[in-house]
């Protein structure tokens, strides 16, 4: 029967026995657990016992649920603060970066270093940074001047930024990395030509820089909006004692999910939540990776 | 030849029969409880002891970290793969018994009106009718521990006795810098730690009131004795020279092991990481009495159950090991190596145990403490977190902040109760 097909269909037989391999691996790792999970959000089960029928009792609790919305909002937040400021803060870097000789490589490392340590360790000494009198690196410098301590972490207004400010700083490396990569791409010629025509540098930022960055940018905002609309570890690690808190100011939607799950057994409104994020997910790509391809 | 190789044949069948028949008295089965250094090494010499006393049996102890303890044995009981004999939180009885997970514990060697005498009255929260589904080997209560340094700086003579004295005491070890910053506190504070239950089991009553009814399917704190338990609480770090402040030095027990507060409210597993603290000087009270001499405290246990897995001479073996965990002995062993008291009155209650000037105040604390049934004991602590935190964040009324976490617990118990 093989000795049949034509050369083409041949090809597609060995195309397809390769890819085999990769596919069955990647529909038992990835998709069945994807499926799972969707599967259980229309059930109940607290890990225990047997998973009971439960319709869409877990998405309609979940629409009824103070705590969601305000912890959908908070997520949006990490989102809408973190992506801008890091983007700008890792060009501004960058691009300074870029045009210093001494001692280059030296302080390219040390904006990398936050990025490979480990978020735990990170977290857990901003949240030092961050107490109160005898031990708060921070209020301590502010006592030291008479002025009064400030609440970091035990506010509902300033906790939040607080959370974001060290994961910004944490990702802040890659970033600088990869618009120096995004920058040392663009074609030299370009800005001796504009050299020539007598052109300021600010022309030569938003004429010649930028726009040939999109596909940095792109890349950039698609990964650390991702980053922003997952954050957890900082969170959690910061507000172990309460997590999520105060009054659900810093929680976002995976510290929920993960609360929900190993807090109070309800995997089905765990599953229901995550399923909801996985839509936030996809869709928000989606949006960036269009946005991507019209370039 | 053939006669030799006849008696070769039979020596090997007679051997490979005694090799089965001592494998078949053997009986092995298998202890799971979480990780925590003494613990494991409590459960060893207890393990030891018993196998000495029942050569045909075998222990043979698994221990996982505590985030993935439950998980890891409800995948494992259905699976025919898990524990005979289990450690599980008291508030997690309910879900293993409804998940079939564990069985009874038989009454012949059991029975319920000889525990209900013998074991401290909050057991009794894991008997069900005429039956007990489990039982622990110790149990843990509420205590003051006080700063002996911090409290001879001030001229103080002894831990406070009444709930007002409490508060002229932590007035007068409260220390603040210049600019009226604290810098230590007299008593630490936050509900993250022990003190939900210390306001639940021990403000609310001692105010007179009852935080729950109906066996803990009613909440009931939503009153005057609720909040006045309350207005006591928070005045602690929120009247006009508070003399504490939540989240100060980030855990109430680092700020107490760091010598910042004068004092702790806390658990008897403190005790362990206390008594390692160099340069700490630290003494152990009864939490101090309500207004009219009225006492209460918290208690909480681990219990052990024989799992559904555990059939035939396995069961047999499992009931053996559970009564040896129950016994006196084993209390004993475990109050000396983990720091836990013993759930019997009869091995806490003697003279050297009550009278110990650490584990003293811990156990006569049991004789007026209750148990909280919880549903979901994390989220229910998480209310009153809240409840603090809307009035100290938001300037909400404490009592119109309490009326909203007692419908919040009670929406949440309902929700359990009606599965």
């Amino acid at each position: 029967m093989y000795r049949n097909l034509t050369i083409r269909q041949k090809q597609i037989v060995w195309a397809w026995a390769f890819l085999a391999i990769p596919v069955l691996f990647y529909s038992i790792i990835r998709f069945y657990p994807t499926g799972n999970a969707i599967l259980i959000s229309f059930q109940n089960w607290n890990l225990l016992g047997s998973r009971t029928w439960a319709g869409l009792d877990n998405y309609e609790k979940l629409w009824n649920d103070a705590v969601f919305w305000k912890v959908f909002q908070n997520t949006f937040l990490y989102l809408l603060l973190g992506t801008p400021i890091s983007l700008v803060l890792s060009f501004i870097i960058a691009y300074h970066l870029d045009k210093l000789r001494f001692m280059h490589g030296f302080l390219r490392m040390l904006y990398f270093l936050p990025f490979m340590t480990s978020a735990v360790a990170m977290a857990w000494v901003w949240r030092w940074f961050y107490q109160d009198v005898p031990i708060g690196l921070f209020n301590n410098i502010l006592a030291g001047f008479g002025i009064p301590q400030i609440s970091f972490l035990n506010s509902t207004t300033n906790a939040l930024p607080a959370v974001l400010a060290p994961a910004v700083w944490a990702g802040l490396g890659f970033q600088v990395i990869i618009f120096m990569a995004g920058i040392r791409s663009i074609p030299t010629s370009y800005y001796e030509a504009a050299k020539i025509d007598g052109v300021g540098w600010f022309t030569v930022l938003t004429q010649i820089t930028l726009p040939l960055l999109r596909p940095t940018i792109v890349f950039i905002v698609v990964f650390s909006s991702i980053g922003f609309l997952r954050i957890f570890d900082h969170v959690f690690n910061m507000t172990t004692n309460n997590p999520g808190g105060p009054l659900n100011a810093t929680k976002p939607l995976v510290l929920m999910i993960y609360d929900t799950a190993f807090n109070g057994f309800d995997m089905g409104y765990a599953a229901a939540q995550t399923v909801v994020l996985f839509t936030i997910l996809l869709i928000v790509s989606l949006i960036q990776l269009r946005l991507l391809r019209s370039t | 030849m053939n006669t030799r190789l006849k008696g070769l044949v039979f020596a090997g069948m007679m051997s490979s029969a005694a090799l089965f028949t001592s494998t078949a008295s053997a009986v092995e089965i298998e202890y799971w409880q979480y990780f925590f250094d003494a613990r494991v090494d409590a459960m060893e010499t207890l393990i030891t002891n018993f196998e000495a006393a029942n050569p045909d049996i075998t222990v043979t102890m698994n221990h996982f970290p505590y985030d993935s303890y439950r998980t890891k044995v409800a995948a494992a009981i259905p699976a025919g793969e898990g524990p005979d004999v289990v450690q599980l939180f008291y508030g997690w009885l309910n879900d293993y018994v409804e998940a079939e997970l564990i069985q009874p514990l038989p009454a012949d060697v059991f029975p319920a009106d000889k525990i209900d005498a013998e074991f401290f009255p909050m057991v009794q929260a894991m008997k069900d009718g005429d039956q007990y589904w489990a039982l622990p080997t110790a149990v843990r209560s509420l205590a003051l521990f006080y700063n002996k340094r911090l409290f001879e700086e001030a001229g103080i003579e002894g831990p406070p006795a009444t709930l007002d004295e409490l508060l002229e005491t932590a007035n007068a070890l409260t220390k603040r810098d210049g600019a009226g910053n604290l810098t230590t506190v007299g008593i630490t504070a936050g509900m993250t730690a022990q003190d939900h239950h210390w306001w639940r089991e021990g403000l609310v009553r001692q105010y007179g009131g009852e935080p729950y009814l109906d066996d803990y399917k009613t909440v009931n704190y939503n009153t005057d004795a609720g909040v006045a338990a309350l207005d006591y609480y928070t005045n602690l770090f929120m009247n006009e020279s508070p003399v504490t402040s939540i989240g100060f030095m980030d855990e109430p027990q680092a700020a107490f092991k760091a010598g910042r507060a004068g004092m702790h409210i806390d658990g008897s597993f403190r005790i362990g990481s206390l008594a390692d603290q160099r340069g700490l000087e630290w003494g152990v009270a009864e939490l101090p009495s309500g207004l009219d001499g009225a006492q209460s405290n918290y208690s909480s246990y681990w219990v052990n159950a024989i799992t559904s897995k555990a059939e035939g001479e396995k069961y047999d073996a499992a009931v053996k090991f559970m009564e040896y965990l129950t016994s006196d002995e084993a209390m004993q062993i475990w109050l000396d190596v983990v720091g836990e008291l013993p759930a019997k009155p009869s091995v806490g209650m003697t003279e050297a145990n009550a009278n110990d000037p650490v584990f003293g105040p811990f156990i006569r604390g049991l004789e007026y403490a209750h148990t909280t049934k919880f549903v979901n004991e994390s989220s229910q602590r998480q209310l009153l977190v809240e409840m603090v935190e809307r009035i100290q964040l938001e300037g909400m009324e404490p009592a119109e902040s309490l009326a909203i976490a007692a419908e919040a617990e009670q929406v949440m118990l309902d929700e359990y109760y009606a599965k």
